[in-house]
């Protein structure tokens, strides 16, 4: 080391040997080592860590990463008809710009005095959410649309005192395996079956295996396959007959044309809001909801932070604030209602932003314009020999079904030809719903054009040539 | 011209007080802030409105009250909101202890808004996703060798959920070996974040929790008592929440393990320990990192964030899946996996987070996160010296000893002999444009305050924090009220807060203000 000037880090202000030395002076410390004295020798790591040699400058680190990244083939460079719970939608300008201000970007847990726009924005996304909800209490997003639902039906738990809750079989197998981790070990779950003609719940099979001690029946609209759930009314009116919550899991862009679950009778409703301007991150732009009605027996059961407003000393000023705090783990630990802690705030500022911007005329064409494109592939697909759109005849929003069993193909080996021609297929079912056989789940969004679609109809007919 | 006085310490800070209306009180008719791309004809002409042709039970019937507001307006509200919020890059924000604030450097930002990341499909078939993969990959190495563990997961979405993941483990392991009736019991400490806790519940656990010993450190003699055949695992964080480092870590490791249970490292407080000390050496079975503390992603307002779990070998079939593998050639994403606690979110795990901090340790090496630690060990050592020269401060447990990378200090003193409580202090820095919190509940050291001065500080930034401190204290004792009345220079002035907890005030949501206060809508 010796004559070797000391590294001074951009990151670092006090790596700067003046600094150092000063402050060691002021402690009364020979070297730093003199602060790690509690740490008995045989944990301290012998040697240095065996860490790639850095990348000091910015130069070299973009050169490195973009080495990496370059690797990756986008959807901005492709045509892409993936989704199965993550969408690719445009993403406003003004989102990225929000979320990207370091104000927002950078702040973590001020209260609200020196934090009040984080407050105001939260409460806002939780006001605007709410009027898509049609319901009167959102939460401060939690991780995800995973989490979401797995924490509704905890919730729906406590509230009814009964342990056993009844899914609804087309759900996916990742949210059902997070769902499952997640009510154990007190709580039983059990699928209610989807009638195979038309992809929704089977409710006689419901109907039979509700009881007294079922806490909530579980549904999603749209499902994982892309199909709105009919019988919405029916189910909720069925769950309460038994005692038991209507809970139900709504696609939020969905909602400037569907019904929101609470007009056909769920008690609470979660989702995930990646869809409202979120970019798809490989999986990462995921945040969840949970709604309820504005009653305490309700309210007293979120984990989340629930932001509030109320009046300050001086007329005309908005304060906001925590409700109910005392529910939550940073108040009372093991005594609060599961945890709280970070999850997905900026996410949650993202998508008030993105609402605000769509407004109730732009959420309105979206759905409208989603539902049409959706409609438009799926007719143009059908029509190809040999494949075979499932459940046709029951309402779509964004994704559906085509089985590709009577054109004698897998669904990797159709994925493949697309991926030869330049296109992400959509998500290959056979593992994951046998029943359905050889099967992709196909998204479209109002990002595709006409040519998007027929590109995709022309290119299914080349792969089965 | 006359100099101009210097700039004074404390600061003359006044916060931005746009009094900007609730969103929807900004509505005006018919105004739009993004459009569509259009349906064509050939769309239109073929399929109709399908919209329409919903059953009556699907259709909704008036479309969402939302506000419509020209673009600009939606950009001016929440760049004025943002204004009105104060963000590490505004702030010396070493005032939240526990949750190490650092400086998230730009380019890494810049790095993961590239649409190379942002525009990639989880699904997508992985020979178009090899440079995620690889960096996925790179960075569980990295963590690996910082932890000593065998195996990361980046899967969990934060702090919290990666706590919470590794219960999911450990019941998962004593599950395997037919345990998981008898151990029903997980032991913690106070001074570990309530979230083991909290998660260990939720697990079905019993939940233990040491108090700590006159010293500080957690109590030995409460864990022999706590430990048995029922113990599945202790949680435990080191250093804990007070600062102070655990030097017989490595027995309360033993004596766990000696009774059947695991040990599960909440390395929350990792900062002043990188490269220093592992979970490895201290023989944990399972360790968690949060990418947004220690590994420098942007704390997002809470989030996204980003947790990573480490495991000894003895855990690894237990991981979440996917795990990322790499067989030579190429990167995959390998579910097979019969023993795993399966998915704890969807796909991977917050993807830009896990490139942030990739950025971060590559731009740093080994020698750098040596030198974050010890930097921000001294910057903490050096501002507990500053603080305990103000008047009313003091620091409980372990006296003249040195403090890891935080501290835990208290102003019973102050609050004696002012009145002053800590709660108080809190209101009165945001008039100085800073940040300070308490400490986690229940207050065990009483009229807490958690300060954590990450590697971030200059020595200015700590003398000016301090100065602050020092000017409060100074108005505890000779003017209390201008602290009693604060925030002054705030966006907004005191809050009223009995509505958050009266269930017919209360108002979560804009509607539920209009309907319960009966306030008209526009």
């Amino acid at each position: 080391m010796a004559g070797k000037k000391p590294l001074v880090y951009p990151y670092i202000p006090n790596s700067a040997p003046i600094a150092k030395a000063e402050m060691l002076q002021a402690v009364g410390a020979k070297s730093v080592d003199d602060f790690y004295a509690d740490i008995p020798a045989s944990l301290r790591l012998k040697g240095k860590l065996n860490l790639p040699e850095p990348l000091l400058s910015e130069a070299e680190l973009i050169r490195h990463v973009d080495g990496l990244l370059n690797k990756n083939k986008s959807t901005r460079e492709t045509l892409s008809f993936l989704g199965a719970g993550c969408y690719q939608h445009q993403v406003p300008a003004v989102c990225d710009e929000i979320n990207s201000r370091g104000e927002f970007l950078t702040a973590y847990a001020g209260d609200p005095y020196e934090d009040h726009g984080r407050f105001q924005a939260l409460f806002e996304y939780e006001s605007l959410m709410a009027e898509l909800l049609n319901m009167d209490v959102v939460n401060v997003p939690n991780y995800d649309g995973f989490q979401a639902t797995a924490t509704a039906l905890r919730m729906a738990v406590r509230i009814t005192g009964r342990t056993k809750i009844l899914i609804s079989a087309n759900i996916g197998v990742d949210k059902l395996s997070k769902v499952r981790e997640y009510l154990k070990p007190d709580i039983a779950i059990e699928q209610i079956p989807f009638d195979l003609k038309t992809g929704l719940l089977d409710l006689s099979a419901l109907k039979a295996k509700l009881h007294a001690e079922i806490a909530a029946v579980y549904f999603e609209n749209p499902t994982y396959l892309g199909l709105l759930e009919t019988q919405g009314r029916q189910i909720s009116t069925a769950a309460h007959a038994a005692g038991a919550l209507s809970v139900v899991s709504a696609e939020p862009l969905s909602l400037g044309v569907i019904a929101p679950p609470v007009d056909y009778g769920a008690d609470i409703v979660c989702g995930d809001i990646q869809s409202l301007g979120m970019h798809m991150h490989y999986g990462g732009g995921h945040a969840g909801y949970i709604a309820s009605p504005d009653d305490p027996k309700f309210v007293m059961e979120f984990p989340s932070r629930l932001f509030g407003i109320a009046p300050t000393i001086v007329e005309g000023e908005y304060g906001f604030g925590d409700v109910a705090y005392e529910r939550t783990s940073f108040a009372r630990r093991e005594q609060g209602k599961e945890w709280v802690g970070t999850a997905a705030a900026l996410w949650g500022i993202t998508a008030g932003v993105y609402l605000a911007l769509m407004g109730p005329q732009g959420m309105v064409e979206i759905g409208e314009g989603i539902m049409k494109k959706c409609r438009y592939a799926m007719k143009k697909i059908a029509a190809i020999p040999g494949l075979k759109v499932i459940f046709a005849d029951t309402p779509h929003f964004t994704e559906f079904v085509v089985s590709f069993d009577g054109a004698g193909k897998t669904a990797a080996a159709v994925n493949q030809a697309l991926l030869e021609r330049d296109i992400f297929g959509g998500k290959d079912l056979s593992a994951e719903f046998p029943v359905l056989g050889q099967s992709i789940l196909f998204c479209v969004s109002e990002v595709h054009t006409q040519a998007d679609l027929d590109c995709l109809t022309d290119s299914l007919k080349e792969a089965l040539q | 011209m006359k100099p101009i006085a210097k700039k004074p310490l404390p600061r003359r800070f006044q916060q931005a007080r746009w009094d900007e209306p609730v969103i929807f009180e900004l509505s005006q008719p018919g105004q739009r802030g993004v459009l569509l791309p259009p349906v064509e004809a050939g769309i239109q002409q073929e399929v109709g409105n399908p919209a329409q042709a919903l059953p009556a039970i699907l259709r909704r019937k008036v479309p969402p009250t939302l506000p419509e507001m020209s673009q600009i307006h939606v950009l001016r509200h929440y760049a004025r909101l943002s204004q009105e919020n104060l963000g590490m890059d505004l702030n010396i924000d070493i005032g939240q202890g526990t949750c190490t604030m650092k400086y998230s450097p730009k380019i890494n930002d810049q790095l993961a808004r590239s649409p190379k990341l942002t525009e990639l499909h989880p699904l997508q078939d992985p020979a178009t996703v090899q440079g995620i993969l690889e960096v996925m990959h790179r960075l569980e190495g990295m963590l690996k060798e910082i932890s000593g563990m065998e195996r990361i997961t980046l899967q969990p979405g934060a702090g919290s959920a990666a706590i919470y993941a590794n219960v999911c483990m450990i019941r998962a392991f004593h599950v395997g070996r037919s345990e998981d009736k008898q151990r029903d019991e997980v032991i913690t400490t106070i001074f570990s974040h309530p979230s083991n806790a909290a998660a260990a519940k939720v697990a079905g656990y019993k939940v233990i929790t040491l108090y700590p010993d006159a010293d500080g450190y957690p109590d030995l003699q409460a864990l022999k008592a706590a430990v048995s055949e029922r113990t599945a695992a202790l949680l435990i964080t080191n250093p804990e929440d007070t600062g102070i480092f655990n030097p017989r870590i490595e027995e309360f490791v033993r004596l766990v393990h000696a009774a059947g249970g695991l040990c599960s490292y909440d390395q929350a407080n990792a900062n002043g320990i990188l490269g220093i000390t592992r979970a490895r050496e201290a023989g944990f079975d399972l360790c968690h990192f949060n990418l947004h503390k220690t590994f420098s992603t942007p704390h997002g307002c809470g989030g996204p964030a980003a947790g990573a779990c480490g495991v000894n070998a003895a855990l690894v079939p237990f991981l979440p899946i996917p795990t990322v593998e790499f067989d030579g050639r190429k990167y995959y994403l390998d579910y097979n996996r019969p023993q795993s606690v399966g998915k704890t979110r969807p796909f991977y795990g917050v993807t830009p987070n896990m490139l942030k901090a990739y950025a971060w340790i590559m731009s740093l090496g080994a020698d750098g996160l040596r030198e974050v630690a010890e930097i921000a060990v001294l910057n903490n050592n050096y501002l507990m010296k500053k603080v305990l020269e103000i008047r009313g401060a003091g620091v409980p447990f372990a006296k003249g000893k040195r403090r890891i990378e935080q501290v835990r200090y208290s102003w019973e003193q102050l609050t004696r002999e002012t009145g002053i409580r800590s709660e108080e202090i809190e209101t009165r820095v945001a008039d100085f444009g800073m940040h300070y919190w308490t400490s986690h509940h229940p207050f065990v050291v009483p009229e807490p305050m958690t300060l954590e001065p990450t590697e971030s500080y200059s020595k200015a930034d700590l003398e000016e924090y301090a100065a602050m401190l020092k000017q409060i204290s100074d108005e505890a004792y000779t003017n209390p009220e201008i602290i009693k009345t604060a925030p002054h220079n705030s966006t907004v002035h005191q809050i009223l807060h009995e509505p958050f907890d009266n269930p017919d005030e209360w108002a979560v949501t804009w509607r539920a203000y209009l309907r319960k206060t009966g306030r008209k809508k526009g």
